[in-house]
């Protein structure tokens, strides 16, 4: 089976600064790619390029078939293809839930509106927002706005969801409830590039870890052997960093003297 | 020191056409300055070669001269030139020329606060860039730009009185006037005041309560 996306000897620079350097990643329809690693190791970058918020300088970059990195690309087809969710989630304030959800279904596919009102109120119900319809982002707390920037991708029919760190400003109680919709997906057989730092949520999620440091792919491997057997010394570094938390001795109760 | 209450009835319509007038000048010349200051902020926001150092040029020019100098350059200077205008015209070019430049900067400041985020935001739903002009940038940056942007309304509205200068019979101008033919000084600075006060503190609070009711409507609380 030919790979949806594949990047191929791909490369970026900020500058003098090379930020990924000749990636070579393969994602088939339906799977779910965790990209771990270290923070400005390049993983939001490359989740950038892929709709072209950023540009890329070399290589190759598909998506069905179809090279991205020419000029004749239209970029904004692309982006109906590629939902993107961001850490802070940047809902239009001004816009009630319903606007936020429309406005791409409306404007850029031209699609009638009460069709496209049908399915955000279906999705809108399955991430249990429904009653927030008409609620405006300030209104609601961030997990809240979070499941609703998740819709609002998916109201595009896209066929890939990219997640850049969305649980990352979030508390513990708002993660799990944007995970579940993630993992909903999943399900469902959607294509997924999530980068997070989640560990526990991306060994029950992911098809594939990725492994990035430096702007480079480390290691590609199953979730099961990742974690309990990591091929590189650098991914072992970092995920005993993660351990360190959990091996924690629990404190006793203290004494009070 | 007596203070003439009859004399001062005897002044009120002439003031209350002079409200009028000021008014007018004002209304109109923020208006036009609106204008201005939308092409502008379209010139400036999307960077047009020599058009966006023309702004520029005009912006500081316009906020860095006198109003009564541009106004008695306009009014005097450019009939030497062939072109002759009427005092009120000259009032609202030159008041246009200010508030233009006021406008322009409160305008870019304006766009210039809505966060890059929501830009990158509205592109990957696959906004176009008028689009993401329409729909994102202009109501944003609206909104934020509406304290500054009717602080200046005040603001030009009160300029009008420089226009007296060029015998437009606006408020100060009537007030000189009255002050040359009948020596009524106190009385006349005392309508002066009041009509000034009257006047321009309502429209301000008018303007605050506005300005909250609009981003209550936009952002819901």
């Amino acid at each position: 089976m030919s790979a949806l996306i594949e990047f191929k000897g791909f490369n970026k620079f900020f500058g003098e600064h090379q930020v990924l350097k000749d990636i070579d990643l393969q994602v088939r329809s339906g799977e779910v790619v965790v990209i771990l690693g270290p923070s400005g190791c390049g993983k939001s970058t490359l989740l950038r390029c892929l709709n072209g918020l950023e540009v890329a300088h070399g290589g190759s970059l598909t998506l069905a078939g179809k090279e991205l990195l020419s000029k004749a690309t239209d970029w904004r087809q692309v982006r109906q293809q590629v939902g993107m969710v961001f850490q802070s989630y940047h809902l239009f304030g001004h816009m009630s839930v319903m606007e936020n959800l429309l406005l791409g279904p409306l404007k850029v596919q031209k699609r009638e509106r009460f069709e496209a009102q049908a399915q955000a109120e279906a999705l809108l119900a399955r991430v249990g927002l429904l009653d927030k319809r008409d609620a405006y982002p300030r209104q609601l707390s961030g997990g809240q706005q979070q499941r609703i920037a998740i819709v609002r991708s998916l109201c595009m029919n896209p066929q890939v969801m990219l997640f850049d760190e969305v649980t990352a400003a979030l508390d513990p109680e708002m993660v799990k409830e944007v995970l579940q919709v993630i993992q909903g997906l999943a399900r469902d057989g959607m294509t997924l590039l999530i980068v997070t730092h989640e560990m526990a949520f991306a060994r029950a999620v992911a098809d594939r870890i990725v492994f990035m440091e430096a702007g480079r792919i480390l290691e590609q491997s199953a979730p099961e052997s990742f974690f309990t057997n990591p091929q590189t010394a650098r991914a072992q570094q970092f995920l005993e960093k993660f351990s360190f938390v959990e091996s924690l001795p629990k404190t006793p109760h203290k004494e009070l003297s | 020191m007596s203070f003439d209450v009859a004399f001062i009835l005897s002044t009120l319509p002439a003031f209350l056409k002079a409200v009028g007038v000021t008014l007018q000048v004002g209304l109109i010349a923020i208006a036009t300055s609106l204008v201005v200051a939308v092409i502008n902020t379209a010139i400036l926001v999307y960077r047009t070669p020599y058009l966006q150092r023309a702004v520029g040029l005009y912006v500081e020019l316009a906020r860095n001269t006198p109003l009564l100098i541009q106004l008695f350059f306009v009014y005097f200077a450019l009939p030497s030139l062939g072109l002759k205008i009427s005092g009120f015209a000259a009032a609202i070019i030159t008041m246009t020329f200010l508030g233009g430049a006021y406008l322009t900067e409160v305008l870019r400041a304006g766009v210039e606060a809505v966060p890059a985020a929501q830009l990158e935001s509205g592109r990957s739903i696959g906004l176009s860039e008028g689009q993401l002009l329409r729909h994102v940038i202009l109501p944003q940056a609206g909104i934020l730009s509406l304290p500054a942007l009717f602080a200046n309304f005040i603001f030009l509205l009160k300029e009008t009185t420089v226009v007296s200068a060029v015998a437009v019979p606006e408020i100060l101008y009537t007030t000189k006037s009255y002050i040359a033919l009948y020596y009524k000084t106190y009385e006349m600075l005392a309508v002066l005041t009041l009509i000034c006060v009257l006047l321009f503190l309502p429209l301000s609070l008018l303007l605050s309560r506005l300005e909250r009711r609009l981003q209550h409507g936009q952002f819901g609380s």
